[in-house]
């Protein structure tokens, strides 16, 4: 929708993600499995905090208005999720990519981490999406997005790193499957709600 | 709004008991626990009163986002504080309860960040009404975010916390109400007495502040009217 039109935003994030993670190197080095494992999750947040928080925020009255004019806010709310949920692949993708070349490769089984690092990309895109669509009724929105997000992602992000051990450890522990279950279960909460409650944040 | 009396009276009885049968009743007698077993009396049914109240708070909010009634957002936002209120103390006494059995009154244990992470998550649903100046606005989005946010209090507190391992008592259980823990002689004090005492001590504070605050919306529109009779006659 509007940024494949405004594409410098895009740009900015690639850029973003890219000298985030040399900075990292620079400091940091070849991390160990643990901090080379929280280093990524915070960068995802971060990254996913920049890129998505643009959708809603970045959009101007005007073209709100045409919005309202020519669907409803179930389909708009629905493509703008989809929307960052693929961006946000894209950008799991690549910073995995950035982190395996830069900060070397700690994981034993990386091919489970790909799929973890998607998931892990699109729930939290799930629910940034929502709360950008919160933070841009209220003023002062880019410092709102921060204190309305990140307690409600922590309990996404232990449960992401929590899951990650699968690919760090050379035994499978058990209980593991449960939490995946679980956080599958909060994106389709996620869904949902959004799905429901954001005609009642769409009309002024 | 609950005009009768019965039940504040109801609840100043039940909190006498608690307090009076819990500091001199029989408990078991655990290693480690000792006497500090008593805390169950106020700091567990603090947990209950907390989500009680923020059940009441999301029905309302649900109501109010059906009707538009600006009554409904006063009663969402009043028994979301009183929540509030409750979560820290069942906050604080949890951590006096670890400083005398875990040696510290924080020690990152999961059910500590889960509590302490879901009273950020409603601190943040404060922030958000105070950033709007609008009224109208300020519920409906009030509303929309305090559905939200009940909603992802369940696997903060409930699901989480429960999946780990965790020094909190009940462990990777059901916390402290498990039959190994309390005996018969606890559960005739917790059940009738401390869990329903605290929360309709709860009820009762926060049906106190609605009053106060629709007093003051009235005042406020009668002020308002006066002014603008004044106005008009000169």
């Amino acid at each position: 929708m509007l940024e494949v039109r405004q594409q410098y935003t895009f740009y900015g994030v690639l850029l973003y993600v890219a000298s985030t993670i040399f900075v990292l190197y620079l400091s940091m080095g070849e991390p160990e499995g643990p901090v080379w494992k929280g280093l990524f999750w915070m960068i995802q947040l971060f990254v996913c905090v920049n890129a998505v928080a643009k959708s809603f925020l970045q959009e101007g009255r005007g073209r709100l208005l045409y919005f309202f004019s020519i669907t409803g806010p179930a389909n708009f709310i629905l493509s703008k999720l989809l929307f960052n949920a693929l961006l946000m692949l894209l950008m799991s993708g690549l910073s995995l990519g950035l982190f395996v070349l830069m900060l070397g490769n700690p994981m034993p089984n990386p091919g489970v981490f790909i799929f973890i690092s998607c998931l892990g990309g699109m729930s939290l895109s799930l629910v940034f999406t929502f709360l950008a669509a919160i933070a841009a009724r209220a003023q002062q929105s880019a410092a709102l997005m921060a204190i309305l997000g990140f307690p409600l992602v922590i309990p996404q992000l232990l449960l992401l790193s929590k899951i990650s051990n699968i690919a760090f450890a050379e035994v499978i522990q058990g209980g593991l499957a449960g939490m995946i279950v679980v956080l599958v279960g909060l994106d389709i909460m996620i869904l949902a709600l959004s799905l429901i409650l954001f005609p009642f944040l769409w009309k002024d | 709004m609950l005009r009768q009396n019965w039940w504040k009276i109801v609840c100043v009885i039940l909190l006498v008991y608690t307090v009076i049968a819990g500091f001199l009743g029989d408990v078991p007698a655990k290693p480690i626990l000792n006497e500090t077993i008593r805390n169950l009396y106020f700091h567990v049914a603090m947990w209950f009163g907390m989500m009680i109240l923020f059940i009441v708070s999301v029905i309302y909010a649900v109501l109010y986002l059906r009707s538009n009634k600006p009554v409904y957002d006063i009663y969402s936002l009043e028994y979301a504080k009183g929540g509030i209120v409750f979560g820290c103390l069942g906050l604080l006494t949890g951590s006096i309860w670890a400083r005398y059995t875990w040696g510290a009154w924080w020690s990152n244990d999961p059910k500590q960040l889960g509590a302490a992470v879901a009273l950020l998550i409603y601190f943040a649903y404060l922030v958000l009404r105070n950033s709007m100046t609008d009224l109208d606005k300020q519920a409906r989005i009030g509303a929309v975010y305090n559905i939200f946010a009940f909603a992802m209090l369940f696997p903060t507190i409930w699901i989480i916390p429960r999946m780990v391992e965790s020094l909190h008592p009940g462990g990777m259980g059901n916390p402290a109400l498990d039959t190994h823990d309390i005996d018969s002689r606890m559960r005739v004090v917790f059940w009738p007495g401390a869990v329903p005492g605290w929360t309709l001590l709860g009820v009762w504070i926060t049906t106190l502040r609605i009053r106060l605050r629709l007093l003051e919306e009235k005042r406020h529109v009668s002020e308002s009217f006066e002014s603008k009779k004044k106005i008009s006659n000169a």
